[in-house]
């Protein structure tokens, strides 16, 4: 706020002394010079009556010849300052709003309203750097699971873009360079309801940059990057950040996945989809088993990715690429890929797949549509780059479409939604196709088609208070079933499921109802709200735990124990 | 010779000698204290004021903290003036000697201002 002020009175001084100089020299004027009253007496107005003449005068108000009607003098000297004193003001009044359109002053503007939203942020939040495809997927994710964050972006178009998106909660959003750390001091990384950090620019020299302010001014908060680079992932790996995450390398791992163990990849994109997204209803992408060829179109750095999975998978491959790229052993076309001459040249009528990868979502989509016109049985995997192309891709459906930014802010997404999740999905991603189908399955049935809820929490005195309270008044310990009970008729059960079990060094995926939990378990559970807020209850209020473990008689307030107890000696 | 400098000590001298005009001779006399005296004194710490703004060294604040505090004093004899004096008249002497006394205050502020000037001029090298 500082700033503004001073930027303004900086500009507005030449004004300001020229409007005090007209002013002084016209009321001085006009308390000179000599009028006369009704009766022709000889009169002199003063300075007070000479200040409010001008200033009406000035202003262009005009109230006339106040007190009295004016001498020609008088009138010959107000026909000279109201020249002077007009454009005295249209100077000033020009200067105030050039000032406004001044890109400086609408910084400090922007910069002092940005200041006073962090500094008024109360809840924990996560510092966003880079509003790219990825940054604003994040984004809005974050919002629509209600958690509180402010951006940082370097581009002015791309924070515009924002603050016109459908946020259900104002973030500040500021145009600046991320790679100073007065910026991100100024984003709020040293407020302490500051939670993570998510450095997902475009140049991973900025994420590096961010990466290490974070380290060096917050050490121990949490820290997602992007890496595109492998040289650059590792130099960021080193300082020790949360998690490292390459777009290209996930996109690979989401391919080869799909390919080895489709009930998995189809689970896990249900789990970690947007909240309210559905379960695919059809059957998952059942990628041709190989012997066979794929045709990988365009071969930069998510080609090649794609490209090594289908090898691993005992594939032929076949590229075109627009730049010429020449793998030896490899039969490889010089082309863009949309044309028939050069799919035919690749064999795509023998062809069991294609993958479309280039950065143009148009060069994408034609090639897929002249594939599937020559081959339409051929599996068809397409690299989607910008989220406004969803409608075209939709409509083409192809067997398999990833989107990187897309990939890349589930990630985050499940890294940073409730503890434990990103471990559960790890142990996912490990299984098989028969795992992945019967946990689908049982989910599906508890919750519905809507992506669940995760949530976790330790049994303790932090985060369960009630039922730890219950646990240590000697009760039996409760099964993991006893947690999806209802808290107003225990015989109920509320929709959710155990997934994961922490005990010590020891976890524990899907535990059965009956396994026991005790003083110090770490839980995750996925369900329905109506289960999380249920379950709460009981965490936190040791009489509704007690009822819900079946004890009717702890099930009372502290008075009535006592007064039991007193009874029973 | 820098003509802001020249302009900006000008403006400065010039507020405290009007000032001290204003405030010089008995203090219940208006024989000694001339309306038009005052008038140009509060124009011209105006003008002092609005040429300090924006300086964020120390001694600039300093010197706009002075600036302001002989603005203010001469304001309220001003507003002092317009009020107690009786219409188209000097005030009486009561009047009078509150309206001097406070462009007194003003002008030992003034005077702070002139020292601190002063002070600044002398320690530049050159």
């Amino acid at each position: 706020m500082q700033d503004v002020f001073l930027i303004t009175i900086r500009r507005l001084r030449a004004p300001l002394i020229l409007i005090i100089l007209v002013f002084a020299f016209s009321t001085a004027g006009m308390a000179l010079i000599p009028g006369a009253d009704p009766q022709g007496h000889p009169w002199h107005m003063s300075i007070f009556q000479a200040f409010y003449f001008v200033t009406y005068t000035a202003t262009t108000i005009g109230f006339g010849e106040i007190p009295y009607p004016f001498t020609d003098q008088q009138r010959l000297f107000s026909t000279l300052i109201i020249y002077l004193l007009v454009i005295g003001w249209a100077y000033l009044v020009g200067s105030i709003l050039s000032l406004t359109q001044d890109r400086t002053f609408q910084q400090a503007l922007v910069g002092a309203r940005f200041r006073r939203a962090v500094a008024s942020l109360s809840e924990p939040f996560y510092l966003v750097c880079g509003l790219g495809e990825t940054g604003v997927t994040v984004v809005r994710m974050l919002d629509r699971l209600g958690f509180r964050f402010t951006a940082v972006d370097r581009d002015e178009r791309r924070v515009q873009a924002l603050e016109l998106e459908q946020l259900s909660l104002d973030a500040p959003v500021l145009y600046a360079d991320v790679r100073s750390p007065e910026t991100l001091a100024m984003a709020g990384l040293l407020k302490p309801e500051c939670k993570a950090v998510l450095a997902l620019c475009s140049e991973d020299e900025a994420n590096l940059g961010v990466s290490i302010a974070a380290c060096l001014l917050r050490p121990g908060l949490p820290v997602i990057a992007r890496a595109d680079s492998p040289a650059m992932a590792a130099s960021t790996s080193a300082l020790g950040v949360y998690r490292v995450i390459s777009p290209f390398r996930e996109f690979g791992e989401r391919v080869a996945l799909a390919m080895r163990a489709p009930d998995t990849y189809r689970l896990l994109a249900w789990l970690t989809g947007a909240p309210g997204s559905h379960l695919p209803p059809s059957q998952p992408p059942r990628i041709p088993a190989a012997p066979g060829r794929w045709i990988v179109c365009g071969y930069g750095r998510y080609g090649r990715e794609v490209g090594a999975a289908v090898q691993r998978a005992g594939f032929e491959l076949a590229i075109i690429d627009p730049s010429g790229a020449e793998i030896p052993g490899l039969l490889c076309v010089k082309a863009l890929g949309a044309g028939a001459p050069e799919l035919r040249e690749v064999g795509v009528e023998i062809a069991c797949g294609l993958f479309t990868g280039s950065d143009d979502d148009t060069a994408n989509l034609a090639v897929a549509i002249a594939a599937r016109r020559l081959n339409p049985d051929i599996f068809i995997v397409m690299r989607q780059n910008l989220l406004s192309s969803e409608i075209l891709f939709a409509r083409f459906g192809a067997d398999m479409t990833l989107a990187p930014p897309q990939i890349m802010a589930t990630e985050c997404l499940a890294l940073l939604r409730t503890p434990l999740l990103a471990e559960f999905l790890d142990l996912v991603r490990a299984k098989d196709n028969l795992w992945a189908y019967a946990l689908a399955e049982s989910l599906r049935a508890l919750v519905g088609d809507e992506a669940p809820l995760f949530w976790s929490f330790a049994i303790d005195d932090d985060e369960a208070p009630g039922l730890s309270d219950v646990l240590r008044r000697g009760k039996d310990a409760p099964a993991i079933g006893d947690f999806s009970r209802s808290a107003h008729a225990r015989e109920d059960r509320a929709p959710c499921l155990a997934v994961l079990l922490v005990r010590g060094p020891e976890t524990l995926e899907l535990p059965g109802d009956e396994v026991g939990v005790r003083l110090g378990d770490r839980l995750l559970f996925a369900g329905r709200r109506a289960a999380k807020d249920n379950q709460s209850l009981m965490l936190s209020n040791a009489n509704v735990a007690a009822y819900v473990l079946g004890d009717r008689r702890q099930a009372e307030g502290w008075i009535w124990r006592t007064f039991e107890k007193a009874l029973a000696r | 010779m820098n003509l802001e400098k020249v302009v900006f000590a000008f403006v400065i001298l010039l507020a405290a000698t009007l000032n001290f005009g204003f405030v010089y001779g008995g203090v219940e006399n208006p024989a000694h204290h001339h309306i038009w005296e005052l008038f140009a004194a509060t124009t011209v710490n105006l003008v002092a004021v609005v040429l300090k703004f924006g300086d964020r060294t120390h001694i600039g604040a300093v010197q706009q903290a002075a600036s302001l505090v002989a603005l203010l004093q001469l304001l309220a004899a001003g507003f002092f003036w317009f009020f107690l004096a009786p219409k188209d008249a000097t005030p009486g002497p009561d009047a009078l000697s509150s309206i001097v006394s406070l462009a007194a205050g003003a002008l030992v502020a003034n005077g702070v201002s002139v020292v601190i000037l002063i002070v600044d001029t002398s320690i530049q090298r050159r």
